[in-house]
């Protein structure tokens, strides 16, 4: 007889081949259990599934509307993967971009009648500074005091959406807006350009491309990305080799906290155009998805941000056309997540039944 | 026959791209010390692991007492009345012995009943015990007694002691060697694992020497020398190694000056007061039993620890122990520490990633923080062909190599470099005898060439064939040098011991 319960045995060695169809796996089974949710709903599952991954993208509007939420799930998880390589799990990439969308949205209202070139390079660059500056303070906690960074780094998202909540009822609301919560609007000059009349797609794509060519760069050919790589793995060994663990932490933490707050000005100076409460629909956690889907590498991360980003607008028109919550689309990246990680295990850990006498 | 206790037949067992046993079979006398000898990687832990129900083997049977003898864990062997000691103790550091004696056995048993037991145990086998003292006050050979009597506790027909004396001094070996005959005297069998030969010879009844997975001969130790064992044990003669002192110059070149450091940690064991000085072209041992500041020593001689209390370490006229370990190595002192897997290289990388973990100012390997991977390349390939490292080619992961392998590996990506001096522990820990040989070899010509060596090692018999002078650490603290060509054995194993007269 064997026991009902498995063990969990490590495998001596991990298969190469099976490391690089994990994501698809993952993916696979997220649309057969998605298929089976949809059936418990009592829709036709070939119907729904259209609904929600199909008929977003059957039109060029519809794929420029991909690109858009693509943007800044594949920014930030870029961004990411220098604290994920390091072993440093930042949570906070949301809050990191609320700062950079509250320092580039500044400087936005401060000039919102000046029309000059500098506008836009001016608030990219304060955007990235309040991320990065936000980055570091748990890095700070983390270096000096030891605390741990998951919580940190998340509870300063929270500081930060509380701080955006008081400047757009408070000191920054606009004084023409019937007391919405809501600032001015920037100046035209302010705004990230589009890339085609008529689509929403911006400047930030151009950007975002650019940074995670500038990554893979780092991440393949130079000493600074072998450092993170190597005190990811073992930190030992990195003390052994002579690199400077607290300056990775620190340079990690800034980078992603940097990439992060330019992805949150994108979004204000982008679509949105001004500041109000709700610049981001989690972009930030769900980055953190994206990263991990696309295995930490520049090119996964482009393809993992399209596939996160259907499951944003597949949720709306399921919404519209299936009456079916919106939340559908979380449980969807839910999932995704769920089966990564399930496969991550099963790939290094195999489960044994041992015999009962 | 009757006075067989243990039949082992054909026993296979094979892992992901090794057979550890090859249809093992022979037979083990009762009441008789049984000896497996053999290199590290012959198979021989495999064996007891199957025997003690931690492994399944894959083909084969064994029988005990002539019956027919399966088991699952370790839990029921010992209830079939086989019991183990492991090379690695397993005891609760933080605990007293009383308690980590109460949560080894398996059945119920109150206090006053298992101090009776313990007495009448210590008594009679030679082995006193202080049951309130925590574990990390006891030496290593108390450590091991207190695993010795947790197995008597329950009584067992057959011992196994693995490679038990690994960890111990000479005379810690003398009393555990009573212990054990005594065991016999009683009627018990013991199995006895090592590949130390002069103590097969010393207390073994019978051997069996395993090599590569397979038995190669089973035989009384009764006419057997220490040399006919070793050639059957490695298939092949190796030339004896020869240090000579000819070539050491009388200048010092690295010179260690009353380091000490507190660590306020149970686990570590504090530095008092270290000094040596090391000339150059000199091999300068450090023995030791495991524990007594070896790696707090190691990490403050590598300068991933400059926290001392006080004390200072010079190099070349240079004071160096604020010094981290690039600026050291930027001075050309190069360090292998004990643990090739995650320390000297990352498994997860491949060869030529891990030449990166150690750079010398001339290697010019970086270029305006761009890695320069063609020179990268021709030296990790360089370091393949002229240590003889047997792997597919430079972008195999660390991990695929064999310790023997990877460990010439990580020490000729040092020698390469050509270092004014290596500091370096435990070089051919957990290897096989080939590489050990190959690396002691090269150690031996790097000095020749000028290169000063430190050795901390636990391998006495390491240290007297590659070392021109040898020091002991105990306790934190490091007895005088001696000249390895006129060392006594029994000196040192006082010294190793504490015992300082």
């Amino acid at each position: 007889m064997n026991s009902f319960f498995p063990s969990i045995v490590s495998r001596s060695q991990s298969s190469g081949l099976m490391n690089f169809f994990v994501p698809i796996i993952s993916i696979v089974l997220t649309l057969i259990t998605g298929s089976i949710i949809f059936v418990l709903l009592g829709f036709d599952p070939v119907y729904a599934l259209y609904t929600f991954f199909i008929s977003p993208i059957s039109s060029t509007y519809g794929i420029s509307e991909l690109f858009v939420k693509a943007t800044p799930l594949a920014l930030i998880a870029i961004g990411l993967s220098y604290c994920f390589k390091n072993n440093i799990y930042n949570i906070g990439a949301e809050g990191q971009l609320t700062m950079g969308a509250i320092f580039g949205g500044g400087i936005g209202i401060l000039f919102h009648d000046t029309n000059a070139f500098w506008l836009l390079p001016l608030m990219i660059f304060a955007g990235a500074i309040g991320g990065a500056l936000w980055g570091l303070i748990p890095a700070i906690l983390k270096t000096k005091f030891n605390t741990n960074e998951i919580l940190t780094s998340l509870m300063l998202v929270y500081v930060a959406l509380f701080i955006l909540d008081y400047l757009v009822v408070g000191p920054w609301k606009d004084p023409f807006g019937y007391s919405f919560p809501k600032s001015r609007p920037f100046s035209e000059s302010g705004r990230m350009p589009l890339l085609f009349d008529g689509f929403r797609v911006h400047f930030g794509l151009i950007i975002t491309l650019f940074l995670i060519f500038v990554s893979w760069f780092i991440f393949s050919k130079t000493i600074f990305g072998f450092q993170l790589k190597v005190s990811g793995y073992s930190p030992k060994a990195a003390r052994y080799a002579g690199f400077n663990q607290t300056t990775l932490v620190f340079f990690a933490f800034a980078i992603c906290g940097a990439f992060a707050g330019i992805a949150g000005l994108a979004e204000v100076s982008g679509p949105i155009g001004l500041l109000y409460r709700d610049i981001s629909p989690n972009y930030g956690f769900t980055a953190i998805i994206v990263a991990f889907l696309g295995r930490l590498h520049p090119i996964g991360i482009i393809f993992a941000s399209l596939v996160i980003a259907l499951t944003y607008l597949g949720a709306e028109d399921a919404q519209l056309f299936l009456q079916i919550p919106s939340a559908v689309g979380f449980i969807f990246q839910g999932l995704v997540l769920f089966y990564l990680l399930g496969a991550e295990l099963l790939i290094n850990y195999k489960l044994t039944y041992k015999k009962l006498l | 026959m009757s006075d067989t206790i243990l039949n082992i037949e054909n026993i296979t067992k094979s892992f992901p791209r090794v057979i550890a046993n090859k249809k093992v079979t022979f037979d083990i006398k009762k009441n008789a010390v049984h000896a497996i000898l053999g290199e590290n990687g012959a198979g021989k832990s495999t064996l007891v692991k199957i025997l003690y129900g931690l492994l399944e083997p894959d083909e084969g049977n064994i029988k005990l007492n002539n019956k027919d003898f399966k088991v699952n864990s370790p839990a029921e062997a010992r209830k079939q009345g086989i019991g183990m000691v492991f090379q690695h103790f397993s005891l609760f550091d933080s605990l007293s012995v009383k308690e980590n004696l109460i949560l080894g056995i398996d059945e119920k048993m109150s206090y006053s009943d298992l101090e009776n037991k313990l007495e009448n145990i210590s008594s009679r086998y030679n082995l006193p015990l202080d049951l309130d003292a925590p574990i990390t006050a006891l030496s290593a050979g108390e450590k091991q007694r207190v695993e010795i009597v947790r197995i008597l506790l329950q009584d067992p027909q057959i011992l196994i002691m693995d490679e038990p004396t690994s960890v111990l001094t000479p005379q810690e070996v003398e009393s555990l060697f009573v212990t054990l005959n005594a065991l016999v005297k009683e009627g018990r069998t013991i199995l006895y694992i090592t590949h130390k030969l002069e103590e097969v010879i010393s207390i073994c009844d019978t051997v069996t020497i395993m090599r590569s997975g397979e038995i190669i001969d089973t035989s009384s130790t009764a006419n057997q020398t220490a040399k006919t064992l070793a050639t059957k044990m490695l298939g092949q003669k190796l030339d004896d190694l020869k240090t000579n002192y000819e070539h050491i110059k009388d200048e010092v070149n690295f010179e260690v000056k009353n380091i000490s450091c507190d660590f306020n940690d149970p686990f570590l064991t504090d530095l008092k007061n270290i000094s040596f000085q090391v000339r150059v072209g000199e091999i300068y041992g450090i023995a030791g039993v495991a524990g007594n500041g070896q790696s707090e020593l190691m990490d403050i001689l590598t300068g991933e620890n400059i926290n001392i209390k006080s004390g200072s370490i010079t190099f070349d006229n240079k004071k160096i122990e604020k010094y981290g370990p690039q600026k050291r190595r930027d001075l050309s002192i190069s360090f292998v520490p004990e643990n090739r897997l995650g320390h000297s290289a990352v498994p997860e990388l491949s060869l030529s990633e891990n030449i990166l973990l150690s750079q010398f100012p001339k290697n010019n390997f970086i270029k305006n923080g761009i890695i320069l991977k063609n020179n990268v390349d021709d030296f990790a390939n360089n370091v393949i062909n002229e240590f003889k490292v047997i792997t597919p080619g430079n972008d195999a992961k660390a991990s695929s190599l064999s310790g023997g392998n990877l460990q010439k590996y990580v020490i000729g990506r040092e020698i390469s470099s050509k270092p004014k001096i290596l500091i370096i522990s435990h070089p051919t820990w957990g290897i096989d005898a080939g590489a050990e040989h190959s690396i002691r070899e090269s150690l031996i010509e790097l000095s020749q060439n000028g290169t000063s060596i430190i050795v901390i090692s636990q391998d006495l018999d390491e240290l007297i064939e590659i070392t021109h002078k040898i020091c002991v650490i105990y306790d934190g603290n490091l007895s005088k040098p001696f000249k390895t060509s006129e060392i006594e054995i029994e000196k040192l194993g006082l010294l190793m011991g504490g015992k300082n007269e």
